[in-house]
C-alpha cells in the first residue's frame, strides 16, 4: 500500500489543478475571516455574532472549493484517460481508490487544520479590542476549529467519492453542490427532524459552540455526515469494481 | 508459462458483440502482429488482457494468471494503449515517477527509460505540449519502466512520421530478440509485414488466422508468373494455361523456368518473365473480406 501512497502523493502534487484549488481554499477561508474581522472592527458586531463565526465565515465557500479538489483528484484521471495507466499499474481497483482517498485525506486534514487555525488567530488578533473577542480556551472553540478542518476534509472526500461515481468533472461538481448546498435547504420542507440528518445540516453541528438541546450533538452530526460519504464511497467502489474502466 | 493465452474470449456491449469466442496465444521471443480492420475488436481484446474491460465470457491469462491478480504488474507487462491518455499538466518525469512508485520501482528507472526513448532533455516539460511522436515515446518509456517480459502496443505507428515508425519497428524487433513477447496491433498489413514474425488476424471479433507470416501468404492466395511478349496469343496457346490480360499473361501452376524453356523451344521471344508473390496486403484483404461475408 505504501507504494500506492507514494504514487498518489506524486500525482497530487504534480498537477496545477489540485495545487491551485487547495491554495484557493486557504485564500478564501483566511481572506474572508480577515475581511469580516475588519468589518466588525469598523462597524461593530451584529447581535448574536461570536468571534468564531467571524473566523469561519468563509467555510461554505472553502468547503465547495475543497470538495471540487476532491472531485478533480479522480475525475482528472477519467478526463485525460490517465485512469487506464493507473489501473494498469494497480489493477486491484479498490487499492487504487483507497490509496487516493487516504493520501487526499491526509493532505487535506493537515492543510485545513493549518488554514482553520490561521484564520482563527488572525481573527483573534484583529478582534482583540471588540466585544466579540475569542480565545482558544473558550468552551467549544478548540473542538469547533478542529471540527471545521474535519468538515472541510470530509467534504473533500465527499467530492472524491462523487467524482469516482460520476467520472466526469462538471457532473461531479454539480452533484457536490446538489448534495451539500441544495439538499440541506430543500430538506427543510421534509416533516419532522429529517432535515437535521441531511448532509451538511448534520455535519456543520461539529462547529457549534453550544449544543442546542433537541438537535444532533457535534460529533453525532459529524458522524451522520461521514455516513453519507461512506455510502457514496461504497457505491462508487462497487461500480468501480464492476464497470469497464 | 505462455506469456499471453486467450481462451474463448467474448465481449458484448449490449447487443453488439465486439469479440467473439477468440482463442490465441502469444509466444516469447517474437513479435506477434494482431491484425484486423478498424473495429475488429483489437483494442477491446487488449483492454481485456490488461483487465480494464471484463470479458463477458472466456478468459485471458498473462504468464498464467489473470492480470488483476498481479501485485506489481508493470514488472511483468508493459503496454501502450493510447499515448495521449496522460495528464497533460504533469511533467514527463513526474508522470513516470508516479507510475514507477506504484509498482515499487526505483526512481533511477525514470531517468533510464527517458534516456532509452530519447526524451531525457524534455523530462521537466509538461506532457501537454508534446507532439504525438513524443507522447508515443513517453508511453513506451512507461511500458519499459518495469523491464517487463511481455509488451503490448495498440496501433503504435498511427500518426507517426517515418523516423518515428522506423524507431518503433526497430525497438519492437530488439525487444523480441531479447526474448520478450511482443504483441502489437495494427490495421495495416504492410506494417506487420515489416515487423511481425507471427500473425493473429481477426475480423468482426472472430479469429481468422493464427499463423506465421510466411504461411499466411502461402495459404491465402496463389502467386503467379507475369509473361509479356510481342507474340502473346501464341504464348498463351503454347502454354495452354493462364489468364490473358490486355498486355500480359498471368500464369499460375508453372514456374518461370518451365515457361521460359517452353517458349524458347518454340522460338517465341519474351519481354518479361516475372514471378509475382502475393502481397500480405492482398492476402489480408482477401481474408478479411471473407470474414465479413461469413459473419454477416
Amino acid at each position: 500500500m505504501i507504494d500506492i501512497f507514494r504514487s498518489e502523493w506524486t500525482k497530487l502534487r504534480s498537477v496545477r489543478s489540485t495545487v491551485w484549488t487547495l491554495a484557493v481554499t486557504g485564500v478564501i477561508l483566511v481572506g474572508i475571516a480577515v475581511l469580516r474581522s475588519i468589518t466588525v472592527v469598523n462597524q461593530g458586531a451584529p447581535g448574536g455574532l461570536n468571534g468564531l463565526d467571524v473566523a469561519l465565515a468563509g467555510m461554505p465557500f472553502a468547503l465547495l472549493v475543497l470538495a471540487s479538489t476532491g472531485v478533480l483528484v479522480i475525475s482528472g484521471e477519467y478526463r485525460t484517460g490517465m485512469i487506464h495507466t493507473s489501473l494498469q499499474a494497480v489493477p486491484q481497483r479498490l487499492r487504487l481508490l483507497s490509496g487516493k482517498a487516504v493520501v487526499f485525506t491526509a493532505v487535506s486534514l493537515a492543510y485545513t487544520l493549518l488554514i482553520a487555525f490561521a484564520a482563527f488567530f488572525l481573527t483573534q488578533v484583529l478582534l482583540r479590542d471588540t466585544p466579540v473577542a475569542v480565545s482558544l480556551g473558550d468552551p467549544g472553540v478548540l473542538r469547533a476549529l478542529v471540527g471545521a478542518a474535519l468538515l472541510l476534509t470530509a467534504s473533500g472526500l465527499f467530492g472524491l467519492a462523487l467524482g469516482a461515481l460520476i467520472r466526469h468533472t462538471a457532473g461531479a461538481v454539480v452533484a457536490v453542490i446538489a448534495m451539500t448546498m441544495v439538499a440541506p435547504q430543500l430538506s427543510t420542507l421534509l416533516p419532522g427532524r429529517a432535515s437535521d440528518f441531511v448532509t451538511l445540516n448534520a455535519g456543520r453541528r461539529v462547529m457549534d459552540l453550544v449544543h442546542t438541546p433537541g438537535t444532533l450533538g457535534p460529533w453525532q452530526g459529524y458522524a451522520v455526515y461521514l455516513g453519507w460519504i461512506a455510502v457514496t464511497m461504497a457505491v462508487a467502489a462497487v461500480l468501480l469494481q464492476r464497470r469497464d474502466a | 508459462m505462455t506469456p499471453i493465452k486467450a481462451t474463448n474470449l467474448t465481449k458484448r456491449y449490449g447487443r453488439t458483440t465486439a469479440v467473439s469466442d477468440l482463442s490465441f496465444e502469444v509466444a516469447a521471443g517474437r513479435v506477434t502482429g494482431f491484425l484486423g480492420p478498424n473495429g475488429a475488436g483489437k483494442s477491446t481484446t487488449m483492454r481485456m488482457i490488461l483487465g480494464l474491460d471484463r470479458p463477458t465470457s472466456g478468459s485471458v491469462l498473462v504468464g498464467g494468471v489473470p492480470y488483476g491478480k498481479l501485485r506489481h504488474p508493470l514488472r511483468k507487462v508493459g503496454a501502450v494503449l493510447d499515448a495521449r491518455a496522460v495528464h497533460g499538466g504533469r511533467s514527463a518525469h513526474n508522470h513516470l515517477l508516479a507510475i514507477a512508485q506504484s509498482n515499487g520501482l526505483p526512481r533511477e528507472r525514470v531517468g533510464q527509460v527517458l534516456e532509452l526513448v530519447g526524451l531525457e532533455k524534455v523530462a521537466g516539460r509538461r506532457i501537454g505540449g508534446f507532439s504525438l511522436g513524443m507522447a508515443q515515446r513517453l508511453g513506451i518509456a512507461a511500458a519499459l519502466l518495469g523491464d517487463p517480459e511481455i509488451l503490448l502496443f495498440d496501433e503504435p505507428v498511427n500518426g507517426l512520421d517515418p523516423d518515428g515508425i522506423l524507431w518503433i519497428r526497430t525497438l519492437m524487433r530488439k525487444l523480441a530478440a531479447e526474448g520478450r513477447a511482443v504483441f502489437v496491433s495494427s490495421h495495416l498489413m504492410s506494417e506487420m509485414a515489416q515487423t511481425a514474425d507471427h500473425l493473429v488476424v481477426i475480423g468482426k471479433g472472430r479469429l481468422i488466422a493464427d499463423t506465421s507470416v510466411a504461411e499466411f501468404i502461402a495459404r491465402s492466395s496463389q502467386g503467379y508468373v507475369r509473361v509479356r511478349s510481342p507474340h502473346l496469343a501464341e504464348v498463351y496457346a503454347l502454354l495452354g494455361a493462364g489468364d490473358l490480360h490486355h498486355d500480359h499473361l498471368r500464369v499460375t501452376g508453372m514456374t518461370p523456368l518451365e515457361i521460359g524453356t517452353l517458349t524458347a523451344r518454340a522460338g517465341l521471344e519474351l519481354e518479361e518473365l516475372t514471378s509475382v508473390q502475393p502481397t500480405l496486403e492482398a492476402a489480408y484483404m482477401e481474408l478479411t473480406k471473407d470474414s465479413l461475408e461469413y459473419s454477416a
